[in-house]
């Protein structure tokens, strides 16, 4: 039988290749690395797992409870396996959110797990009741679990955007007296967990579960579609801090160690992601943002003119340019242009003119989305870079391209201090000599602003869909 | 002296981990935040421990069918995570060799 002491000490381990997964991911180059140490961490903690079932089981169940953890293993290792496979690089937030999802409810099934047989887990003996501490414990892990459960399944909804149903839907859903609701249901909530703590009995853990898994839903549907990035990230967090939770429960420091790695790595996500859309994470949280994005831009009626052009006359432009700055956002990754991008950039490469990206923290729709699409179109990434990488350069640069991005070129952000998106953090596009934007039409984004720099002198507009212009500037090219 | 309480030992370890997180997170490069997300999804998938615990060694159904369904959702998450951050760091390195002799 493997002794106690030897599994603390492999799990250690497993926790050590955990850090080192997060650690390489700093350059690309050490990635890879890194992800090959989180596997080899979670193998040896399945393995060590796994010898310590065997020595603690009493006779004659070994083999039926391996069965059960292979039976777990093979269905669960397939279907995340095909996902693995399958997912398209644009809809990589959807399956974040559905993972997320995955790991709220395992969490809220092994917390039940517990509460029905506690001695099992060896938190206490048979036939005694559960410590007071670990039932708080395990409280805490289920309603975290069960939020970041039904949360997640509403934010996989909202990004996926193919359902009817209105809940899925990218808009906001308000009602009076919202907040007010979801506060009163969070203090039943942990009114019936004390409740369970006080009793250990099954009602107030089920109601207790039951609150948690509508309060979910509840505070992810008044979040607009636009908020999906803060709001992956947050249940990133949450899907940590679950995992945290259930560690306490088991008294196991590896599922602490872990947990509070991705708990906290969330919670930075979540900062950067309100920072850069300069929103605090409590505005994010209560939403009803972009509730009515035209309600602010139709302000202002009078008909102001902008200077537009054909795809033929901006890749005319670029081919004389030296140096061309793309700046792709969210349209980009709507349109699945990725591809028809690398080929701009790469025939004007061919024409000898320098081609940067610059990628704004909240291009696409989650942490470093456009990063990854550029990635899969072959981008190098030496010629991606973020934002205070190449803000200083735009006065030097011959052209810029904007490609489906509006807020976050908008010169408001700096330069007007009433502008509700002043203080943004922007990529300074209107500093280049001439800029192109590509934009379906002249609506406002999603702050629903008027964009100044659409109508500078310097500025030509290319309307129609992305990758329909691209492909046309890429024929012009030729 | 009196023993320490184990859930203060846990406490400790909670609180170092998540200055090590912290650290650690706030170092990895911008154009890595989705491998990163998908990564620790993979990670946070470590419950499978648990999981396993309740599958094998608990007596009553409840329990033991509980535990299975969770084994299999971390394992969605334990194969998914890591297959799919693979899948994504190799796009990252093919570009590496691409655009090296350019």
């Amino acid at each position: 039988m493997i002794s106690a002491n030897l599994v603390t000490l492999l799990y250690l381990v497993a926790s050590v290749c955990f850090i080192q997964a997060l650690k390489g991911l700093s350059h690309p180059t050490t990635s890879r690395r890194g992800n090959l140490f989180g596997m080899i961490g979670m193998v040896i903690a399945i393995l060590t797992t796994a010898a310590l079932i065997i020595g603690l089981a009493r006779e004659g169940t070994v083999a039926l409870g391996l069965g059960r953890i292979l039976l777990g293993l093979l269905v669960g290792g397939s279907v995340g396996t095909l996902l693995a496979r399958k997912v398209e690089m644009t809809k990589m937030p959807e399956l974040i959110a559905f993972m997320h999802s995955m790991i709220g409810l395992a969490a809220v099934a092994i917390a039940v797990a517990v509460v029905a047989e506690p001695h099992a887990f060896g938190i206490a003996a048979a036939g005694t009741p559960i410590p007071v501490g670990n039932r708080l414990e395990l409280f805490i892990g289920t309603f975290v679990g069960a939020i970041t459960f039904s949360g997640s399944v509403i934010a996989f909804g909202k990004l996926s955007g193919k359902y009817k149903f209105r809940l899925f839907r990218g808009a906001p859903v308000v009602f009076p007296g919202q907040h007010p609701l979801n506060l009163l249901l969070a203090v039943v909530m942990i009114a019936c967990g004390l409740w369970f703590m006080a009793t250990q009995s099954w009602l107030p853990y089920v109601l207790m579960a039951a609150i948690a898994f509508a309060l979910g839903v509840l505070i992810i549907i008044p979040i607009g579609g636009a908020d999906m990035p803060v709001v992956i990230s947050m249940l990133n967090s949450y899907s940590g801090w679950a995992a945290a939770g259930i560690g306490f429960s088991l008294e196991n420091p590896m599922l602490i160690i872990a947990g509070s790695l991705v708990g906290s790595s969330g919670a930075i996500l979540s900062y950067i992601m309100c920072k850069a859309m300069n929103r605090s994470f409590f505005n994010v949280i209560l939403g009803g943002f972009g509730a009515e994005p035209s309600a602010a831009g139709a302000h202002d009626e009078t008909q102001r003119s902008v200077k537009s052009g054909s795809p033929d006359d901006a890749a005319f432009l670029m081919s004389n340019a030296e140096s061309v700055t793309i700046v792709p956002g969210y349209g980009l990754a709507v349109a699945r242009a990725q591809h028809a991008l690398k080929e701009l950039a790469a025939k004007l490469g061919e024409q000898g003119v320098t081609v940067k990206y610059a990628i704004h923290p909240v291009a696409g729709r989650m942490p470093g989305h456009m990063n990854v699409l550029l990635a899969e179109a072959e981008v190098p990434y030496d010629q991606v870079f973020e934002m205070d990488d190449i803000n200083g350069e735009f006065g030097q640069t011959d052209v810029v391209l904007v490609m489906g991005a509006n807020d976050v070129v908008n010169p408001a952000a700096k330069n007007d201090p009433n502008s509700p998106i002043s203080g943004m953090p922007i990529l300074e596009a209107y500093k280049a000599r001439t800029v192109i934007v590509n934009k379906r039409s002249m609506a406002t984004g999603y702050a629903g602003l008027e964009n100044e720099l659409f109508y500078m002198d310097k500025t030509m507009m290319v309307f129609g869909d992305a990758k329909k212009v691209l492909e046309d500037m890429v024929k012009a090219l030729e | 002296m009196e023993a320490v309480n184990p859930t203060l030992v846990n406490i400790i370890i909670f609180v170092l981990a998540v200055y090590v997180g912290f650290h650690v997170v706030w170092n990895v490069t911008p154009a890595l935040h989705t491998p990163l997300m998908a990564v620790t999804n993979a990670i946070s998938a470590i419950v499978i421990v648990g999981a396993m615990l309740a599958a094998a060694l608990t007596d009553g159904g409840l329990a033991q069918s509980m535990g299975t369904i969770a084994v299999a959702l971390a394992a969605v998450n334990v194969f998914g995570g890591f297959l799919v951050t693979q899948r994504m760091l190799q796009m990252f390195k093919k570009k590496d060799r691409k655009g090296g002799p350019a």
